[in-house]
């Protein structure tokens, strides 16, 4: 346990970015292989063996995902999501500047094993100069006859496509992203029908995140079972985490599943900023539940236990704040931004969470009631389940459980009018 | 009848890359983002003039192109100064002082968040995580990052631009 550089491998290397560096260090072999000695199926078979499961936050094993794509000869689709906008996540960030070449083997394993020719990024708008390393990275790629028509003279026609996204956290949900790849609003889908069946341009797509398709050369090199052999029973392989906040060495590390959150916190992550005490830590992105310094204590950083500890591992994206943070102001913030990407198509996310900012900044300005508490409490019940995608729920996983962990500190607010740390 | 563009309403290179652009996707209606995205970084903002521009070019109502841009908090519909100042103020920023960034981004310059300076040189605005949390505060201006900042730093940076 602790961290493993399978991902981060390259990302130090001078000229890391470079189509003549990656290949020093094997890169494209995996592609190579994959072409010329592995059939579609035998690919995706390593990859149901290897355990992984999607990166971007949701878990859901890829192997599976894959395998929901029919066999028929009508167009196929793979879209590599780096619309990277969850609070707090900036990995996918250093894979897509410091080692694109990486991404673009993954996406073209990807795009053979589902039996796709052609295949999009979707990058966050922000990411401009990311989408330009890509962009070069694709046409150096081109040129030397790894990608295009007859990729690396196999006969198998592979096109990437970058397209950038300009602004909207929404469209990191999978068929929000489909509805602004088709140059629409990004508004997510109802589903069924789900993407594998009908997905861009109503054929069947996949969408997977940076992190989970450049995994994918290491598991076509050294098969499912070395990958599944990395990590817990349940949670296989290696994961990147972005630790942010109140830490004297935030960055992107990359960890074997399974490490304790004790040791990225205080040994990895250098610890807390001019030694104060840990007060909360949300574990993977804004949307999942905060935990307090006494939950984090023995729990590991996998799926499994972050679901025991009553959070999720998400997308890796470590939030630590310290004593002097006031929690109520923190959950004010994520609040507001819900609110303001709320893509307003379902009414109990649109009216929830703009009901969560006005009731928020009600306490946060010393004019709050003590009944507002259950108002937000009860959240839960209006936009619990109820809404298109997982954005209505992610906003009450800040809400709920930094209202029930820190009550007291809501509490005090109410009553005197103001934030006890004089925030 | 065939709607006539007026090719000469953004530059030969401008056009090239629309072109470029609108042919890469099985469906041209996907290129919409992206010619709204190259329109922009011409212009600086979106105006109804350019929104009906662009909807002659893809054969849509003004209308749906207008919905579609405004949809995302990228595009400039209306006009901002010639330095786009955009300060995350998201959680992991937040508690490494972005609001005191703001603030002295506002005392600096002499405007509100939302407002531009009179001689037409900054507008300032806040937005959400630009995914530079390790690096917190942050802050993009047009395109370019800027990180781990300083109201110092935001001083030298913000008297460096001409």
């Amino acid at each position: 346990m602790g961290e493993y550089k399978l991902l981060l491998a390259n990302v130090d290397k001078p000229d890391s970015e470079k189509l003549e560096t990656y290949r020093k260090s094997g890169g494209y072999e995996r592609l190579r292989k994959a072409l010329f000695e592995m059939k579609p199926e035998e690919i995706v078979e390593e990859v149901k063996k290897s355990g992984l499961r999607g990166r971007g936050g949701a878990g859901f094993p890829t192997g599976l995902k894959w395998s929901f794509v029919p066999k028929t000869d009508e167009p196929k689709y793979l879209v590599c999501n780096a619309d990277e906008g969850e609070p707090g996540t900036f990995k996918d960030r250093v894979i897509i500047e410091k080692d694109p070449h990486l991404l673009l083997e993954g996406i073209a394993i990807s795009a053979y094993a589902i039996g796709a020719h052609e295949a999009f990024i979707y990058i966050r708008g922000e990411y401009e100069y990311g989408a330009q390393v890509l962009e070069r990275a694709i046409k150096e790629a081109e040129e030397a006859g790894i990608l295009g028509p007859n990729a690396m003279g196999s006969g198998y026609d592979i096109k990437i496509t970058v397209h950038r996204g300009a602004g909207a956290y929404v469209c990191g949900e999978e068929t929000a992203l489909l509805n602004s790849l088709e140059g629409r609003r990004g508004h997510p889908r109802i589903r069924p029908p789900f993407p594998a069946s009908k997905g861009l341009y109503q054929h069947p797509t996949v969408i997977n995140n940076v992190e989970t398709l450049a995994t994918v050369p290491f598991i076509v090199e050294r098969g499912g079972d070395w990958y599944a052999s990395l990590g817990t029973e349940k949670s296989k392989g290696t994961k990147l985490f972005s630790i942010s906040g109140h830490v004297n060495k935030p960055g992107v590390y990359e960890l074997e599943l399974g490490t304790p959150f004790e040791e990225l916190i205080y040994e990895i992550a250098g610890g807390i900023r001019e030694g104060r005490k840990l007060k909360a830590v949300i574990p993977g992105g804004s949307s999942t539940p905060m935990l307090t310094a006494d939950e984090i204590k023995g729990v590991k950083l996998d799926y499994e236990s972050l679901q025991a500890a009553g959070s999720m591992l998400g997308s890796g994206a470590v939030i630590v704040m310290d004593e002097t943070t006031c929690i109520v102001k923190a959950v004010y913030r994520m609040a507001k931004f819900y609110a303001h990407e709320s893509c307003g198509q379902c009414t109990p996310c649109r009216e929830g969470t703009r009901w969560m900012v006005q009731i928020l900044s009600r306490i946060v300005n010393g004019k709050g009631r003590m009944e507002d508490l259950d108002v937000l409490l009860d959240m839960k019940n209006i936009m619990g389940g109820n809404c298109l995608c997982p954005l209505g729920d992610a906003a009450l996983g800040p809400l709920i459980s930094g209202i029930t962990k820190f009550r007291d500190e809501f509490v005090e607010h109410i009553k005197t009018g103001r934030c006890p740390l004089g925030g | 009848m065939r709607a006539v563009i007026d090719k000469e309403f953004v530059s030969e290179a401008t056009w090239n890359k629309i072109q470029d652009l609108m042919s890469r996707y099985p469906d041209r209606r996907s290129a919409l983002l992206q010619v709204l995205h190259a329109v922009q970084d011409e212009k600086g903002y979106l105006d109804m003039e350019a929104i009906k521009w662009i909807a002659k070019l893809f054969k849509l109502p003004p209308a749906e192109v207008y919905s579609v841009a405004s949809f995302y908090t990228m595009f400039n519909l209306k006009k901002v100064g010639k330095y786009l100042i955009q300060v995350c103020t998201n959680i992991s920023c937040m508690i490494n002082g972005a609001e005191d960034i703001v603030r002295h981004i506002e005392k600096k310059l002499g405007i509100k968040v939302g407002e531009t300076t009179p001689d037409g040189k900054f507008t300032l605005i806040t937005v959400e995580c630009l995914g530079s949390c390790g690096k917190a505060p942050a802050m993009m201006i047009n395109k370019d990052y800027y990180e781990n900042l300083t109201p110092e730093k935001v001083d030298a940076i913000l008297d460096s631009l001409k």
